[in-house]
């Protein structure tokens, strides 16, 4: 029984470091007690329903709800726009043609062809 | 009884899928709901084997089985045997369990559905075929299992055959597949053709890597890359893994992973010490074959991993995006793996092929990765799949604040968003810390490579919690109800598991991936369970 006690506890050994999640939750644990120690602290003066609970539109009125959620296509625009020329060739490679998944699969074995039977 | 059922255990394990499908079309005529829980049964008996079988082999070492012949083994060899070594026990853990899991998960998702009984057969068919792949240590009977899986997937890609998307699918797949099986078959053939055997122990004794053992090399790894979705090969994956019903999808990536195995265990166990002991030349370059093999297998994995991450970044479908997030997870064991390949030394004097201990590092993470990424997709398809169960929507443009209406769906996404992710204390950041590490010490620019892209997997899925569950209530989503219990019950497992995978690793590492990891160091043990008696 100990036996199994000891290798559930275990580190796990990643040859030039280790990971112990149960070490990491404990920390983890004792930083949030700490935190919810000092917010504690703080003013209790959240009224709920009243003019603090409304965002802050600099004086403009608050649109439709519904209509606020940003779209999927929206999140990380600057990202793909900044990467557009990968992208544009990506989304050419990926054109569901399914002779052109086999002309890749005939590339690579060619490539395996060259490289390990040594056609050189 | 047990020791009976252990001594049949791999014969089993495939009979009794078999078996089942065959019997599951007749038992949907008397009952519906008998239908189901027959299923179940016939699967969770198949895990209990495999469990069985497995824990004898973790413990005692490697299981041959002989079909048809009870005494020694004797040569030439021209039965049917099943060598069963802590790999071959690893996989099939994965491929008993996420067909169980699917069944439970479809008694609810499925059930509007017409052509059940067809249905839960070709599941049947699948999980025989998948895990014959993953027992069998003869060649030949790993191509007709692979083209017993190929088939019954291509055919439930296109369960869904009211959308014609699902059925060009199937195609491509049907078509991906069969030209990988026909090249598996013809390096079957080449092998044959040279040493008269199929078995793959007596194959692997008597490798001389001879020009025709090289073409038969190539011809395998590629066409089992092209089925594992190793980048450029991949782009059937997202279209078959997008199309199929989710509870479809996991149950791809263990077919997916059983050709993964495939690689391994020709590299390993086939060509095993040829790969160090011979050597290529590159113009006046002398280079081992191992080397070569790792440096192809690690520019493959590192495209694998950024193309599959970059693309899922662009998707708006929530399933091709987790098609294309499973692709650079592909990557994440293929990277591993052509690390470990790459510190693969043979002693001159000895002859014993070994590995070094970054090597050894790098294998386990790869193996353990393969269980995590089984896992950790899975889940995230069984939520896609719930989804779509409660909206009829996937486009990530169209869903949002399902938070409100879902909670038990979104705890379960968010489990599966950190563990894929690789965030701890999840199981996918065990298993990653250990490739990153390994790797680090071969070249950091792969381990930088696969940081780099495991944050972006993170901000993958960030985007879809944000974009299905966040935000305010859409009003056509207002009627929308949480899922029922069984769909509940299947993707609630998967989570446990990871969660106990996560905060339990070295359990994991130290019982199921060792004995698998050191299955793959030296296949002498694998060659000498079979002729070690003759």
């Amino acid at each position: 029984m100990m036996e199994i006690i000891e290798q559930i506890l275990n580190t796990l050994d990643t040859g030039s470091g280790f990971w112990n999640p149960l070490v990491w939750g404990t920390i983890i644990l004792i930083a949030f007690i700490i935190g919810y120690t000092i917010r504690s602290f703080g003013k209790i003066g959240y009224k709920k329903g009243t003019e603090q609970t409304k965002p802050f539109l600099s004086g403009n009125i608050e649109g439709d709800k519904e209509k606020s959620h940003i779209k999927a296509s929206n999140l990380y625009w600057g990202f793909t726009e900044s990467l557009k020329g990968v992208y544009s060739s990506l989304t050419k490679i990926h054109n569901g043609n399914i002779n052109d998944y086999i002309l890749w699969f005939i590339v690579i074995m060619g490539i395996f062809f060259i490289v390990l039977v040594g056609v050189f | 009884m047990m020791d009976y059922l252990l001594t049949h255990a791999p014969a089993l394990i495939i009979a009794v899928p078999l078996l089942g499908a065959f019997l599951t079309p007749l038992i949907s005529r008397i009952n519906d709901k008998l239908r189901n829980i027959f299923v179940i049964l016939t699967l969770g008996l198949t895990t209990f084997l495999v469990f069985l079988l497995a824990n004898d082999v973790f413990t005692n070492g490697i299981r041959t089985y002989v079909f048809g012949h009870a005494g020694d083994i004797t040569l030439p060899i021209v039965r049917i045997l099943f060598e069963i070594d802590g790999l071959n026990a690893f996989m099939a853990i994965i491929g008993c369990l996420l067909p169980l899991i699917a069944v439970i998960y479809s008694w609810s998702f499925i059930k509007e559905n017409t052509g059940l009984d067809k249905y839960y057969t070709l599941i049947l068919l699948m999980t025989a075929g998948m895990l014959g792949m993953m027992l069998t240590g003869d060649m030949f009977n790993f191509f007709v299992f692979l083209e017993i899986t190929s088939i019954s997937s291509a055919a439930l890609v296109a369960f869904w055959t009211n959308k014609g998307k699902a059925s060009v699918a199937a195609f491509k797949y049907i078509v991906i597949s069969a030209i990988g099986a026909l090249f598996v078959l013809f390096a079957v053939a080449i092998l044959y053709g040279q040493y008269n055997a199929l078995n793959m122990a007596v194959l692997a004794n008597n490798m001389s890597y001879s020009f025709l053992d090289k073409i038969a090399l190539v011809l395998l790894i590629a066409a089992l890359a092209m089925k594992s979705g190793i980048v450029p090969m991949h782009m059937w994956l997202p279209d078959a893994y997008g199309r199929a019903p989710s509870s479809i999808s996991i149950i791809l990536i263990g077919t997916t992973q059983a050709s993964l195995y495939g690689v391994l265990r020709v590299c390993f166990t086939l060509y095993g010490s040829n790969l160090t002991t011979q050597i290529n030349q590159i113009g006046e370059l002398l280079i081992s074959p191992a080397v070569l093999i790792a440096i192809l297998l690690i520019v493959l994995a590192l495209a694998t991993i950024l193309v599959g991450v970059l693309m899922a970044l662009k998707q708006t479908d929530l399933k091709r995006m987790i098609g294309y997030a499973a692709v650079a997870e592909i990557g994440f064991m293929v990277l591993a793996i052509g690390a470990a390949i790459s510190t693969f030394q043979t002693n001159a004097q000895t002859g014993i092929t070994t590995m070094s201990t970054t090597g050894m590092v790098a294998l386990k993470g790869g193996i353990f990765h393969i269980i995590n990424d089984a896992l950790d997709i899975g889940l995230l398809f069984l939520v896609a799949g719930a989804i779509y169960y409660a909206t009829k929507e996937t486009s990530l443009n169209k869903l949002g604040g399902l938070a409100r209406n879902m909670k038990y769906t979104t705890v379960l996404f968010l489990i599966g968003l950190f563990a894929v992710s690789g965030m701890p204390p999840m199981n996918g950041f065990a298993s990653k810390l250990l490739i990153y590490e390994s790797t680090y010490q071969i070249n950091p620019i792969l381990s930088i490579v696969a940081i780099l892209s495991s944050i972006l997997l993170l901000a993958v899925f960030v985007k879809v919690f944000h974009s299905v569950f966040l935000g305010p209530q859409q009003s056509s989503f207002k009627k929308v109800k949480e899922v029922p219990i069984s769909m509940l019950i299947a993707m609630g497992a998967i989570a446990c598991i990871i969660i106990i995978f996560g905060i339990f690793p070295d359990l994991i590492l130290t019982n199921i991936v060792n004995p698998a990891a050191q299955a793959l160091a030296s296949n002498t043990p694998y060659i000498t369970s079979v002729l070690g008696g003759i």
